[in-house]
This record gives C-alpha cells, sequence and structure tokens, in this order.
C-alpha cells in the first residue's frame, strides 16, 4: 500500500495503481477526475488528455490515467493550473465537435456535454470551419454520427481487446484521422453493441433506439438477461404510458456486476428487446373452436384448456398427457408446471428439448455442474472445450476465456466445425460428432489407456472405445498438456448436449477430469436450465431429488410416442426442439394442446387447441439458477405484460385452481419462491445409483454422414427469433446452406452450387433441398446445417443424415 | 458463420521479398514488416488494393485493420489506381523559392489535368511533395517515390514527359520487385 495525497486528503492505494484508479476506489472522498479515453476494463491509451492534474514539483499538468502513484505524491485535481490544462483540453475537444445537442440522440446521457458544463467556456475563439466526417454503416446494431467522435478509441480498444476482433480502427492521420471498419460491413462481433456504452459522445448510439426516447423519460428497472446462462445483469429502460403508447420497454443496457457481466453485455441480451411487439406477440387469450381461432377472456379460456385436459386425463389416463417448458422459464415456472401436472398424474414433464441422449440420467448430479466463480475463469490455464460454439452460444464467458487466453491460457477444442471464437487456439480436434466421441476416448487412452483395473470398471463399451483408440498428436499433445496443468477445465457445450451419445461424453468426461484433476462444466444454452433441474422439470426426479421408480418420457420420447395430449410451455417445438419433424407430427395429431406462449407462429396455430399469452423474461418477475449456481432473482419491471399477457407462474397457478387442485393458493411470486428455497435447502443429496448400461457403439461406414446442427445465436429462443435487427444480421450470415468440406463434396460428387436433398436417417424423413457451400471448416464426413432456420426441420441436431444428390 | 471472403495471394516474389524484411525483426514483430510490404507490393501492381491488403495481413498474421491503419496514415500509399507515373514535385520552402510553383503550372498544363488529378491516359498522376532532403539541387521532381530529377525546368520537365511517354508505352510496369 501506497500513501498519497488527492485535493489534500490522505489516501492508500495498492502500488501500481494509476492516479484515476486510485481516485476513484477512494470513491465520494475526492473529487471526480474528468475524464474521455480512460475506461477501467481497456488498456491505457491516454490520448484525451481531459484527465491533467498538477503534481506536486511536477513540471506540467499529468495525465491522472497514465501516472502511477508513488508514495507521499501530493496532487491536485482541482488547482489553478489542473483547472486551466482541464478547461484548455475541452476546448480543444469542442473545436471539431458539433455543438447541436438538441438534436443528437445522446443528449441528456452524453459525457461530453456533462463534462462541458463543468470545463467548457461559454465562447470560443475558434472561428474557422469545423470538420465533418461521413457517417458509417457498421449493421443494423449501431448508428454512427461520425462528426461527432473525440478519437477517444475506446471503441476501437474495446473491439481488440475485449471482443477479440479488430474490426475497427484509426484510419488517416491528424485532421483527417476517422474510425471506421475501412471496407464497409456489419460488425460481427457479438459484443458490438458495447460500444454505445462505451463511447462518450453520440457518434455510436442505438440504432433500433435511435430517436426512440430521450433519456430523462425513461425509468430503470433491474432485471436479468435470459438468452445464455451467465445470467447477465441488466437495466430495463421503460417509457411511461402516455395518451399515444401504452408503457413500453423501449431498451435493454448493462447493469455492471464484476462477477458476471463486469460492465458488458452481449447483443442478444441487448438488443432482444426489440422482438418483444413483434406481430406475432399473442395479446390475449385464443381458443380453437370448430378450426377457427377466436380471441377470449382469461376466464373462458382456462374453462375451456381445463376442460379438454380433463376429458383427455378422463378418457386416456394421465400417461396420455405430455408437458415441455423451455429452459429459459424461470425456477418459479419450472416448478409450479411441474408440480402443476403432477398433481394430476402426469409422468411425461421434461424441459431438455435439445438433448438426444438420455441415457444415465438417473445418475445425473441434481444440478448441472457448476463453476463457481465466473471471474476464475480468467485464471485458469488449460480447457478442454467439447462440442461448443462458445463464441455464440456464451459471449461473455468466451470474452472471459479469451483474457485467459491473452495471459498465455492453452484452450483446445472437439468440435464437429472449426468454428471462429476470435481467440488463440492451441489444438483442435475438427472430427465428425462420432469422432468427437473418439477423440475424447484417445485422449482417455493417453491418460490411463494401460490401467486394466481403471478400465474394467468402466462401463463395457466405453472401456472397449477407450480400448479401439490409436491416438493421434493432437490429442497426445491435449492429453499432455491437461495433465500437467494444475487446473484444468473440461467444458462441455450444446453440441455434447444435444449429441446423441451425450452420456458418453459425460461419462469420459468426467474420468478424464477425475483422473487430471479438473473440473468439468456445462456450458447451457438456456438461460435456466439449473433451475429447472433444480425445480425438476424431469421425468424421472421428484423435487426433493429422489428419483422416480418408473419414470416418465424424456422429452424426446414425449414427441416420438404421439400423446394424446401436450402442454407447451414457452417453447416453438418446431424451432426449439432437436426434433422438430416428430414434434409437428406429434403435436399435429394429438387431440389438445395447450400451449403458454408469448409468441404465435404459424404451426402453433395448426397444432394448438388454447393459446394463453404469458410475459416474456424481460417482463416476467421470479428467478434464474445461472452458471455459478446463484439464483438471482428479479421483479417485474412494467407494471402489467404487454397487452392481456400474464406472467407465467399465475398462469399455472391458475390452471391448477381451475382443476381444482389443491395447494396452488400463493398470492405472490415471493411466497412461492420463498417456499421453494425452502425445498431446494432440504440438502439435496445424490442417492447413490448403481451404473447402467449403455447403447452400444454405432456402426460407422465411410459412407455415414453426420450432422453439425448448432442453434445460431440470434435462432436461439422465441424472442431473439423476433428480434428484427438481430435477424438481418442472420440473414446475412446465409445460413440456409448445406456446407461441407472438399473431401466430402468429392466422395458425393456435389459442387458449389449443387441442389441436394438432405433428410434424417429415417426411412420416412422428409427431405429438404439446399444448396452445397464448400467451407474448410466442416470435419470430414460432417455437414454443417443449423438448427432453428424457417422451413428447414431435421431430426437430430448431431445425427446421421441422407444426402441424395 | 461468416461467408467465406475471396482470398488472393500474393505472389512467390512478392512473399520472398516479405520474408526479407521479416527476417529483420524479432520473431513476434513480424507487424514491423507491414511498412516494407505495403511498399513492394504498390512497386509491384501501383496501388494498393483491399485484397492485397488482407492478403498482406494474413501473410504477416496479423488483423486486416493493423494493415488499413498503416496505409491509411501515410500518404504515399496509394490506396486508390493511380497513373502509370506518380509525378510529385516538391513544394516545400527551398524548392518553393526556386519556383516550384510554376513547375507545377508547367505539368498541369501539359498534362491537361490539375493537382492530384490522373491524366486520361492512365500514365501520369500528378502529386505534391514534403521536402525530400535535396534542397541543395531545388526544385525536384521526384517520379514513383525513387527517381529524383534536379533543378528541373519547363524544358527538363518536357524532356522527362517525353521519355516516360514513350517508355510507358512501350512496356507495362516493370518487375515485381
Ligand atoms: S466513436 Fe466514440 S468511442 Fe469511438 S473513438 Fe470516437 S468518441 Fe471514442
Ligand atoms: S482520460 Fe487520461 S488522457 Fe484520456
Ligand atoms: S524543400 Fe524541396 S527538397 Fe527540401
Amino acid at each position: 500500500m501506497i500513501k498519497f495525497e488527492i485535493d489534500g486528503k490522505k489516501i492508500q492505494a495498492k502500488s501500481g495503481s494509476t492516479i484515476i484508479e486510485a481516485a476513484d476506489a477512494a470513491g465520494v472522498d475526492v473529487s471526480h477526475i474528468p475524464r474521455f479515453c480512460y475506461h477501467s476494463k481497456l488498456s491505457i491509451a491516454a490520448s484525451c488528455r481531459m484527465c491533467l492534474v498538477e503534481v506536486e514539483n511536477g513540471r506540467k499538468p499529468l495525465p491522472a490515467c497514465a501516472t502511477t502513484v508513488t508514495a507521499g505524491m501530493k496532487i491536485y485535481t482541482k488547482s489553478h493550473q489542473a483547472m486551466q490544462a482541464q478547461k484548455e483540453v475541452m476546448s480543444f475537444l469542442l473545436i471539431n465537435h458539433p455543438l447541436d445537442c438538441p438534436i443528437c440522440d445522446q443528449g441528456g446521457e452524453c459525457e461530453l456535454q456533462d463534462l462541458s458544463m463543468g470545463y467548457g467556456r461559454t465562447s470560443t475563439s475558434f472561428i474557422e470551419g469545423k470538420r465533418s466526417i461521413k457517417d458509417k454503416d457498421i449493421g443494423p446494431l449501431i448508428a454512427t454520427e461520425m462528426t461527432r467522435c473525440i478519437h477517444c478509441t475506446r471503441c476501437v480498444r474495446f473491439c481488440s481487446e475485449i471482443a477479440g476482433l479488430r474490426e475497427l480502427g484509426i484510419l488517416g492521420r491528424g485532421e483527417h484521422s476517422e474510425i471506421s471498419t475501412y471496407v464497409e460491413h456489419s460488425m460481427q462481433s457479438e459484443l458490438a453493441g458495447n460500444i454505445i456504452d462505451l463511447c462518450p459522445v453520440g457518434a455510436l448510439t442505438s440504432k433500433p433506439f435511435r430517436f426512440k426516447a430521450r433519456a430523462w423519460e425513461l425509468r430503470a428497472r433491474a432485471g436479468i438477461a435470459g438468452h445464455d446462462c451467465l445470467g447477465s445483469n441488466i437495466n430495463i429502460h421503460i417509457k411511461r404510458e402516455s395518451d399515444s403508447q401504452p408503457e413500453r420497454i423501449m431498451r435493454v443496457v448493462s447493469r455492471t456486476n464484476e462477477k458476471l457481466n463486469e460492465t458488458w453485455l452481449s447483443d442478444r441480451d441487448r438488443f432482444s428487446y426489440t422482438g418483444l411487439y413483434h406481430a406475432d406477440r399473442l395479446a390475449r387469450p385464443m381458443i380453437k373452436q370448430i378450426g377457427k381461432w377466436q380471441e377470449t377472456d382469461w376466464e373462458t379460456a382456462l374453462t375451456v384448456a381445463t376442460q379438454k385436459l380433463q376429458n383427455v386425463i378422463a378418457q386416456n389416463g394421465a400417461q396420455a398427457v405430455g408437458g415441455l417448458i423451455s429452459p429459459n422459464s424461470t425456477v418459479e415456472e419450472c416448478y409450479l408446471f411441474q408440480a402443476w401436472l403432477r398433481s394430476l398424474g402426469v409422468p411425461h414433464i421434461d424441459h431438455r428439448i435439445r438433448q438426444s441422449d438420455f441415457d444415465h440420467q438417473i445418475q445425473s448430479p441434481l444440478v448441472w455442474s457448476t463453476c463457481k466463480c465466473v471471474q476464475s475463469l480468467e485464471e485458469t490455464t488449460s480447457f478442454l472445450l467439447i462440442g461448443s460454439f462458445i463464441r455464440e452460444e456464451q459471449p461473455l464467458i468466451t470474452s472471459r476465456i479469451r483474457k485467459a487466453t491473452q495471459g498465455g491460457a492453452r484452450v483446445h477444442v472437439i468440435n464437429p466445425v472449426d468454428f471462429d471464437f476470435h481467440l488463440t487456439l492451441t489444438n483442435r480436434c475438427i472430427v465428425s460428432p462420432w469422432g468427437m466421441v473418439c477423440s475424447l476416448a484417445a485422449i482417455a487412452q493417453v491418460l490411463f489407456g494401460n490401467d486394466k483395473k481403471k478400465l474394467n470398471i468402466m462401463p463395457k463399451p466405453i472401456a472397449e472405445l477407450i480400448r479401439q483408440q490409436k491416438p493421434n498428436t493432437v490429442e497426445h499433445d491435449i492429453a499432455r498438456d491437461l495433465q500437467q496443468d494444475k487446473a484444468p477445465l473440461i467444458l462441455l457445450g450444446a453440441l455434447a448436449q444435444a449429441h446423441p451419445y451425450f452420456s458418453y461424453l459425460r461419462v469420459l468426461s468426467e474420468t478424464i477430469a477425475i483422473e487430471i484433476g479438473a473440473k468439468t462444466l456445462h456450458l447451457t444454452d438456456s438461460a435456466n436450465e439449473a433451475g429447472a433441474w433444480l425445480a425438476t422439470a424431469l421425468p424421472h426426479r421428484r423435487i426433493d431429488g429422489v428419483s422416480i421408480k418408473e419414470p416418465g418420457y424424456n422429452a424426446k420420447a414425449m414427441l416420438a410416442k404421439t400423446l394424446k395430449s401436450y402442454c407447451l410451455f414457452g417453447l416453438e417445438p418446431t424451432y426449439d426442439s432437436a426434433y422438430p419433424e416428430l414434434a409437428r407430427t406429434a403435436l399435429q395429431q394429438a387431440e389438445c394442446v395447450i400451449v403458454c406462449s408469448a409468441f404465435k407462429n404459424k404451426a402453433m396455430l395448426e397444432y394448438a387447441d388454447v393459446l394463453l399469452p404469458i410475459a416474456t423474461h424481460l417482463e416476467n418477475e421470479g428467478s434464474f439458477v445461472n452458471i455459478e449456481g446463484t439464483r438471482q432473482s428479479f421483479q417485474r419491471s412494467v407494471n402489467k405484460p404487454f397487452a392481456e399477457a400474464r406472467c407465467g407462474w399465475k398462469v399455472l397457478r391458475v390452471l391448477a385452481n381451475f382443476m381444482g387442485r389443491p395447494g396452488f393458493d400463493y398470492q405472490t411470486v415471493l411466497e412461492l419462491s420463498s417456499e421453494l428455497s425452502r425445498n431446494l435447502e432440504n440438502d439435496l443429496q445424490s442417492e447413490h445409483i448403481p451404473p447402467v448400461d449403455f447403447k452400444p457403439l454405432p456402426t460407422v461406414s465411410d459412407n455415414t454422414v453426420w450432422r453439425c446442427g448448432y442453434w445460431p445465436i440470434y435462432r436461439n429462443d422465441s424472442l431473439v427469433r423476433r428480434a428484427e435487427p438481430l435477424q438481418v444480421l442472420t440473414v446475412e450470415q446465409d445460413l440456409a446452406k448445406l456446407r461441407l468440406g472438399a473431401a466430402l463434396a468429392t466422395h458425393l460428387k456435389v459442387n458449389n452450387g449443387d441442389r441436394v436433398s438432405v433428410s434424417s436417417d429415417h426411412p420416412d424423413a422428409k427431405p429438404v433441398t439446399l444448396q452445397v457451400l464448400i467451407d474448410q471448416r466442416i470435419a470430414d464426413a460432417t455437414v454443417c446445417l443449423p438448427s432453428g432456420l424457417p422451413d428447414i426441420a431435421i431430426n437430430g441436431p448431431l445425427s446421421v443424415v441422407r444426402i441424395t444428390t | 458463420m461468416s461467408s467465406e471472403e475471396q482470398i488472393i495471394q500474393l505472389t512467390p516474389e512478392i512473399c520472398q521479398a516479405i520474408d526479407q524484411w521479416v527476417l529483420k525483426y524479432p520473431p513476434e514483430q513480424k507487424r514491423s514488416a507491414v511498412l516494407a510490404g505495403l511498399r513492394i507490393i504498390q512497386r509491384a501492381y501501383g496501388w494498393l488494393s483491399d485484397e492485397r491488403m488482407r492478403a498482406l495481413a494474413e501473410y504477416l498474421d496479423l488483423p486486416p485493420m493493423d494493415v488499413y491503419e498503416v496505409a491509411s496514415f501515410y500518404s504515399m500509399y496509394e490506396r486508390k489506381p493511380i497513373g502509370r507515373y506518380k509525378l510529385a514535385v516538391c513544394m516545400n520552402i527551398s524548392c518553393h523559392l526556386c519556383g516550384s510553383d510554376n513547375i507545377i503550372k508547367h505539368l498541369e498544363s501539359r498534362l491537361g489535368i490539375c493537382m492530384g488529378e490522373t491524366t486520361s491516359d492512365g500514365l501520369f498522376t500528378l502529386r505534391r511533395a514534403e521536402c525530400l532532403a535535396a534542397c541543395t539541387d531545388a526544385p525536384i521532381l521526384q517520379v514513383d517515390d525513387r527517381d529524383y530529377y534536379k533543378r528541373v525546368t519547363p524544358e527538363i520537365i518536357d524532356q522527362v514527359l517525353e521519355q516516360l511517354h514513350q517508355a510507358g508505352r512501350k512496356k507495362g510496369r516493370d518487375d515485381a520487385t
């Protein structure tokens, strides 16, 4: 600790800190040092000079952001010399900056405007013409007014340091310098929206929010982001109801939480709100009567739903009903959903809509392994990433890993496509989905392949698989690096979870982890997977954690078995399910489908019988359990969710009431939450369950072709799929193509642009015709065709496909 | 998933020339060779297209922006196609005192273009230069960033133009070094 003085006050700070850091840490005790280019999360540029302060015995004012404190230093931030310097800098900054705040979108929340109140002069001696710069088109998310730029370079540094993609730069020199992408294109980074917050002036502003409201008309409510498992903290900005418009959510910005999202937010979390008022939004309950949809009131809709469901149960038993809930629903919703259905005797309840392999489920832990501290990712030095397009799945967790690699951490990847993560990878195994399992087994072989004892206690097919492998140099390298590292981390992503041999991947990665003292971590691509497990929206486990003797159907079986009735919550199975074809058939054949959803779609109008409108996570109340295992609660941001929509937990409670189930008397979400907390605190212990049988190894021939059907970042859930600016970016990516490597193209005798049909490997699967695009990043024996795209429904995101030319 | 961009490869000769520069710097400082790389490419093709700058970035393992920034910083890098010959007249004080104004006027009327423009036959581009460190022989005309013509007069200019005209029509751009 170093002792020094700021403005006569005695301050202590860590050695090596800069004056501005020390002053900020001292908080209200010392006066705020003005700044533009400095940002605590970015490297130091010291280019704006706004932070000049006087240091005793210094020859001239020094930049507080680039000067480290020394013992006994006496700093004056408000002395004549300091103020003089700050004022001079301000007048230089204002030379070229337009003085038209009333027509600038940043007006009212502009750092330059604020500081010029304190440091600006009332008149200027500059009478020459101001420079002006042509605006740039950098995509649908960010509006530019480059004449306003003060060249602080925060945006430039953010892109290269945090987003890992040097998309913006300073071009030209002196008077002619400007910020630009050089070659005009939409920004590619999934974190780009942060430069809106970073830009201290109105040069970079939010395009969807542009000129929609002034900062002072908005009220901010704390919320939790709902599109990945990090649970970023957000502020939701709401505009009051007026004569012309009901209460509206106008934008979402980041709320600082050092443990999770720091000061950042991913574009998906920032801009998903633009889908809220989409034409698909369900405004009122709807019922289908003799094939015709009509809007109705809640009372009628709930009565109809009750009757229909009770009819099915009376005639076919509760066994004929299945319940599917989105893992993006709150803990409370998941809890009530299963409690309501279980109270009716329904055994088939699941939230794992993207999973294909449910073997080994009873041996799953009660909650997915969590990472106790997201911050610690930055200190991890060796990562093994299995089956994940992590940059799209978890944008901000990726930026933590990126920071780790900047400090020298090694990242090894096993993936079916050589996805670009904008970070340096040490080793990659780019192999077919089945090859992923083999690679992992090969790594296991390097680590303990000679240890007969260990292999003998493993499930047979897995031990067999390990024995069969002939590890290549990359696999050797990975194994060695993991073994040598103190605390390696094994990450399983969404593609691992959707894998038809997920149970293999899990057992293998866990065995490897135990062998080398690593931790494993499941990165789930939804907001509340951990919470859904805890609240047991599962067919095989009771709320107290005890497994059910005869479990109900899992998400896949439910659709494959075509039940008489389905209850869907927050889902669009034809987009969200790993089995969109099965889903459509099953739902269409069902007698009664009750859907609680914020949005409707065409397929839904065909298969559903009752539509109950619910709130999206931005309007909802409840809680999400994130990757850290932390339950983050949030309150309703708006007085009333859209039109007649209601918070999901209320809808479920009332459904239970209508069906005469006792014990559903919660008046507030808090009552429900505290009951749930009591339940969850009851020391949940996994029981000891003997090893189960594993399915046999697949037969893989030279002609087997696998699919990699990842969910693209902006096709991941109902709300983002309606967010138009994000959809523009999706369209630009041109995803509805069949991508494959040159080797497979030669094997199949197809060329770029040829049209081929693809279908899942099932005799009566419906083929989809697509254009071929040769792409070197795709593994051998694999085609890449994303899931969640309109009009492309193929079962099994990582299964075998059939291709006919 | 980003769509594949058309990648232009640098010729082996250019790569070789760049390699010599790369060798001069520590291995992790390949970016120091950006300046030389740009110069080599510009000499070969007369100007720096976006694709070639990207190819250079790729070759040196840098984000393209690192190359764009450097290329746009220095005014001697041409990021738009220019004439076959670049004629630059020094406009700093010594040359100015020795009449570079007249030289420019003469060039403008002979070529029928204004400062900064390119002749319609694509042969000449007229530029101004800052002090070329040859004040003893002012005024200076510099051709293609490397050949100096000293103490130029309108007569000398005419001769130079005539020579270049002949040469320029006979053959295309010279070797790629
Ligand atoms: S655009 Fe904004 S953030 Fe970027 S350099 Fe200019 S003022 Fe700074
Ligand atoms: S904040 Fe210190 S120079 Fe910009
Ligand atoms: S002023 Fe022209 S060469 Fe120096």
